[in-house]
């Protein structure tokens, strides 16, 4: 049940936060924060919990829902599943404290948003039955369109549209691809299901399961982004107020991943082995283009966006390396993706609320003038270019080892991603904190900000030195996903 | 004993989280007693256990200790290992001691800075991390050690942050480094997926059998290791950030560039030797790089004005004699220059650091001259410095060790006759280079008052690295001179003995004595050139010529020029362009498009009735003609 109550306790607070919020404001906050609290004890619970023996199942709950068309409540959580739940948590808490003084209207409305894109978040990390996936999967899209239409920044509106066309688009392809799933494993057993476990099992000819795999990967590509389709992104990050840009690259973009993981690799093992040399390819495109797109960038928050293509192109490697410590990587990647930029997004909008603007060519010296708010962001910088200690170069090691065997010649080049990473991150350490400075004063971080980001930078720190307390409960999951798939063995 | 292992980086590291979190509201006594204080702890511990290892030597020559595990995902597994044995442990020595002596200078040095206490954190994070990429035992924590002397190198050249010029020398640094970093990372990988592992021991031991010697995989793995090396030791073609790098507070400069993390890529060949012994051709171009480099960066150093770039090409030029000595298989006669390179280099950059500061921080040599009475202990122990990078015979450390590394490559199959002579003219143009900086600075007519003049904590780490300098070379003597040689083989137990290349004793003295010769006519050379400026040297300076040559070697031989047309500006360039990434303008294009046929079809109902009327009349005589001649 702790999985349904994870779920649930959000989807509840929503509107008590709107409700509650619309007389007080900090009213909706606390609610908020309260809510993800109660979710991040839930969590803790689990992390207690040892998977039964022979089984990578943490904890499973079925109910039923709509039997007559075979659609069940089935939640389920592995070490895959908790770890993304746990980062949901804590991103979400960090969003709530980042958004305290930037949101100042429609206070309860934003945190009714706010916490339904987390239930839905939350869902489609938990969901074992496709239809209930797909049903997530559309419940985070909504209320963050609502968050950068309505607290977004100068052209929120057509960013908004633009992310709510390309994930649409993506989505109605996968639509279509469970559906016709669906049907092909009725015709062939007679029973109308959408449960994973029994989907997994259906045999489809090699054609037709390219043509299905590729539906799925449609709406993960666009949610991951994998670069032609990642146009969306730089304009709804930049555009969105600072806690939806956290969510949006800490949590909606592993959505994308977690779903070539969780459905992609094992519904289509030998589909997968098949498109594995083209996601190759594609991983170290997005990685060498992101790069060199981010390099070119004025606006601080726009050039932070284009590191996240960048750094997902890692995860879409691993994850098609068909290697158990690729994947982990992918996982890894996933987690410290999300703590530094989801880090870098809310320093910039920490500077945004002081400057009012995002242009680098105004910014500069602010170590000599905000020195604990220029150290931190030094370090998430650091952490972001892949330097050994933080979380991502522990990602980005086990990603390029793991691939190596299977994508000799996309690991070399996306290797030259690590240079690249450095070039943008020491220009962004250059134009922002070091340098003559650009203002008369800037107030440096007060307690609640220094609370938010000196928690992210111990949290990656320390998964950069102890990885192990991600990497060991995944590893279930992740050596049953290599072993399961036929898709390391098809790739040698 | 092996418990104590970890101890020697942690005590910096603890110094370093000390200073970062409280270092502000420390006062500044407090945050010298911190900084200095974690290295000299670390320095007594490294004696302490260097003490215990020589006169008992531990089983299998080495001391381990395991931490734990760092990573481990699907089969692979890395721990934070530590091993300390004869090549850890010299190198931790000269890491822990001349660091401690240059944090000493430092506390003086750096007295009137605003950001005192975040300069000792980054140094000591800087010991730490060196210690780390040294008593690493598996390759995989040598890297962190590796990026995290980066980091520190970046801090520190960068550490004067106001002038972007710093700023841009410190990214130079650590942007070029990352490059041959890269190279090093892929060829972990490619270890990873061969041996399953990244423990030195292991590979040494596992390579032999998987890697066939000269196999490409042999050959390719040896060379994405030496790209890493050439990175961080600035050889050819990755040593143009070490000038640069200058722009650094000096002590960085003693510390970081020219003592401690510049030699890591000589530390990395020597401590992964077994896979260069796989791989021939490389272990050959280690030698040919090194060759080349110490030609190059030599006659650089000629051309330069500011004190501290003459003293960055002899650093880059220096370690060319290191590689030349790793690539001819004179592994120990390598580590010997470097030991006896940190004594001498980090003396003179020391002593160029109280040069600087007596002269409100000109570094320009040609606006110096005279100093000689006028900072007496300076110039006295720069001259030690200086005679022993010019390996002056008998009483200097360099003489010992460069001696040895043109013996071992004239006698070494690895070497021969072509490499010994660029090693040869090499120790021309150091003392050509080298007397000139002296006698530009210390003689000829005074320019400038001296203002400041340096403390006992200065004066103190040049008193006693010159004493190193003197006597460090007695160590090992060459056969000629006493056949004395407990350096060979103390090492002997890490790196393989090069008391194989033996040479009958007439060669010696011929060896010996070519040096000697083109030694002497360096010093006369410089004398005429430079102090006595004949007639005829000025005319032939004022030569067109001579003053493009001048020029070419003044930029170091124009590579920074090259570098920025072959890859900086197309770079920068396509970055430009490609702000608005082109990508979208194909999503852009077909919104358009969208757009298009909106305004198209709407005309169709813009409320007209004429439009609406000549629209039915039309369709019904096209549907009528149909109806009729179908």
């Amino acid at each position: 049940m702790i999985l349904l109550w994870l779920i649930i306790v959000p989807l509840i607070a929503g509107p008590a936060a709107w409700a509650f919020g619309r007389g007080a404001n900090s009213l909706s906050r606390w609610i908020s924060l309260l809510a993800l609290a109660v979710d991040g004890v839930l969590v803790l619970s689990l992390w207690q919990t040892a998977p039964a023996p022979g089984s990578s199942w943490i904890a499973e709950l079925r109910l039923a829902w709509i039997p007559q068309l075979g659609i069940g409540l089935h939640l389920a959580a592995d070490g895959l599943s908790l770890v993304l739940v746990s980062l949901t948590i804590v991103l979400g808490l960090a969003s709530v404290l980042c958004s305290w003084k930037e949101i100042g209207e429609r206070v309860g409305f934003f945190h009714f948003n706010l916490l339904w894109i987390l239930s839905g978040i939350l869902g489609v990390f938990l969901s074992l039955d496709l239809f209930l996936f797909y049903v997530f999967w559309e419940l985070m899209l909504i209320p963050m369109y609502f968050l950068i239409n309505i607290w977004g920044h100068e052209n929120r509106v057509a960013a908004s549209y633009k992310f709510f066309l390309f994930t649409q688009a993506g989505g109605l392809l996968m639509l279509l691809s469970i559906l016709s799933l669906a049907s092909v494993h009725q015709a062939e057993t007679g029973i109308l299901t959408f449960d994973y476990a029994l989907l997994k099992t259906t045999s489809l000819g090699p054609a037709a399961s390219l043509l299905v795999m590729l539906g799925f990967f449609a709406a993960f590509a666009v949610k991951l982004p994998v670069v032609p389709f990642h146009t969306w992104l730089p304009d709804a990050h930049t555009e969105a107020p600072t806690a939806g840009s956290v969510i949006l690259a800490g949590l909606l973009l592993k959505t994308g991943a977690y779903g070539l993981l969780r459905f992609v690799i094992p519904l289509f093992p030998a589909a997968s082995a098949a498109f594995a040399p083209a996601a190759a390819a594609l991983a170290a495109l997005g990685i060498l283009y992101g790069a060199v797109v981010a390099f070119g960038q004025r606006d601080l928050k726009r050039l932070v966006a284009y590191t996240s293509v960048s750094h997902m192109g890692f995860v879409l490697l691993g994850a098609f390396a068909g290697s158990a410590a690729a994947q982990s990587g992918a996982v890894m990647q996933m987690v410290a993706h999300g703590i530094s930029t989801g880090a870098l997004f809310i320093i910039v909008g920490l500077l945004q609320e002081r400057l009012h603007t995002r242009d680098m060519e105004r910014m500069g010296g602010f170590w000599s003038l905000a020195p604990r708010l220029s150290a931190l962001g030094l370090v998430f910088c650091l952490a972001s270019l892949g330097l050994p200690g933080f979380a991502n170069f522990v990602a980005e090691f086990l990603v390029l080892a793991g691939s190596f065997p299977a994508h000799t010649a996309a690991v070399s080049v996306s290797a030259a991603g690590l240079v690249l990473a450095a070039v943008y991150s020491l220009r962004v350490v250059q134009r922002v904190f070091h340098g003559t400075a650009a203002v008369p004063m800037l107030p440096d971080l007060d307690a609640r900000e220094t609370l938010v980001l000196a928690l992210l930078a111990v949290a990656i720190l320390w998964l950069g030195l102890q990885p192990g307390l991600i990497l060991h409960p995944l590893s279930p999951a992740m050596d049953g996903l290599s072993a399961s798939g036929v898709l390391a063995g098809l790739i040698k | 004993m092996s418990e104590l292992l970890a101890l020697i980086p942690a005590l910096p590291f603890a110094g370093f989280l000390i200073l970062a979190l409280a270092g502000r509201r420390l006062p500044r006594p407090a945050v010298a007693a911190i900084g200095s204080g974690s290295v000299g702890l670390s320095a007594l511990l490294s004696m302490f256990i260097a003490a215990a290892f020589l006169t008992s030597p531990p089983s299998g020559q080495a001391y381990t200790q395991t931490l734990g595990t760092w990573i481990s995902a699907g089969g692979l597994d890395f721990a934070f290992s530590l091993r300390l044995d004869a090549l850890s442990l010299l190198m931790a020595l000269v890491i822990t001691v001349v660091g401690f002596l240059i944090h000493l200078y430092a506390t003086e040095y750096m007295q009137d800075d605003e950001g005192y206490s975040r300069f000792f954190s980054y140094l000591n994070l800087f010991i730490g991390a060196m210690l780390i990429l040294v008593l690493a035992d598996n390759l995989l924590l040598l890297y962190l050690g590796w990026e995290g002397v980066g980091l520190c190198s970046y801090l520190l050249i960068g550490f004067w942050y106001r002038d972007p010029a710093n700023g841009r020398a410190a990214r130079k640094a650590f942007i070029s480094t990352r490059i041959g970093d890269t190279a090093f990372a892929v060829g972990l990988f490619l270890l990873v997926t061969n041996l399953g592992t990244l423990d030195i021991p292991v590979i040494a031991s596992l390579a032999s059998q998987r890697f066939p010697a000269g196999s490409p995989l042999a050959v390719a793995v040896a060379a994405l290791l030496l790209g890493g090396a050439l990175g961080k030791s600035a050889q050819l073609p990755l040593q143009v950030w070490l000038p640069d790098a200058m722009a650094g507070p000096t002590p960085v400069s003693a510390l970081i560039h020219a003592a401690t993390m510049v030699t890591a890529g000589v530390y990395l060949i020597a401590r992964m030797h077994a896979l260069f012994l796989l791989a021939p051709v490389v272990q050959h171009a280690v030698a040919i790089i090194g060759a080349l480099t110490l030609l190059l960066a030599g006659a650089a150093a000629l051309a330069q004005w500011d004190l501290k770039r003459v003293l960055a090409y002899s650093t880059i030029s220096q370690i060319g004699y290191m590689f030349l000595a790793l690539g001819a298989g004179a592994w120990s006669a390598a580590m010997f220059h470097f030991l006896t390179h940190a004594f001498f280099k980090a003396l003179l950059f020391l002593g160029a650091g109280v040069i600087i500061n007596a002269q409100h921080h000109e570094q320009d040599m040609y606006r110096m001259g005279g100093l000689r009475r006028e900072l007496p202990l300076t110039f006295w122990t720069f001259l030690i410095g200086s005679a022993s990078l010019s390996a002056l015979p008998f009483v200097t450390a360099g003489f010992y060790s460069k001696d040895l590394i043109l013996r071992d490559v004239w006698a070494s199959p690895g070497g021969g006759v072509w490499l010994w002579l660029g090693g040869l003219v090499g120790a021309f143009l150091t003392t050509l280079y080298t007397f000139r900086m002296l006698f530009l600075v210390f003689f000829g007519e005074r320019r400038i008052v001296v203002t400041k003049r340096p403390g006992l904590r200065m004066e103190l780490p040049l008193v006693v690295l010159a004493v190193l300098a003197s006597v460090g070379g007695f160590l090992e003597l060459p056969g000629v001179l006493g056949n004395f040689r407990p350096f060979d083989l103390f090492l002997g137990s890490v790196l393989p003995t090069t008391a194989v290349f033996k040479e009958s004793t007439s060669t010696e003295w011929l060896l010996l004595g070519a040096t000697e010769v083109v030694q002497a006519a360096g010093i006369v050379l410089a004398f005429v050139v430079w102090l006595r400026r004949g007639p005829f040297i000025e005319m032939l300076s004022a030569n067109v010529l001579v003053e493009k040559i001048r020029y070419l070697l003044s930029t170091g031989w124009g590579f920074d020029f090259l570098y920025e047309k072959l890859l900086i500006n197309p770079f920068l360039w396509i970055s430009r362009v490609n702000r608005n990434d082109v990508i979208d303008d194909l999503y852009t294009g077909i919104s358009r498009v969208a757009y298009g046929l909106n305004s198209l079809l709407s005309r169709a109902q813009d409320g007209r009735v004429r439009w609406y009327a000549a629209g039915i009349g039309l369709g019904a005589v096209f549907l009528l003609g149909r109806a009729i001649f179908r």
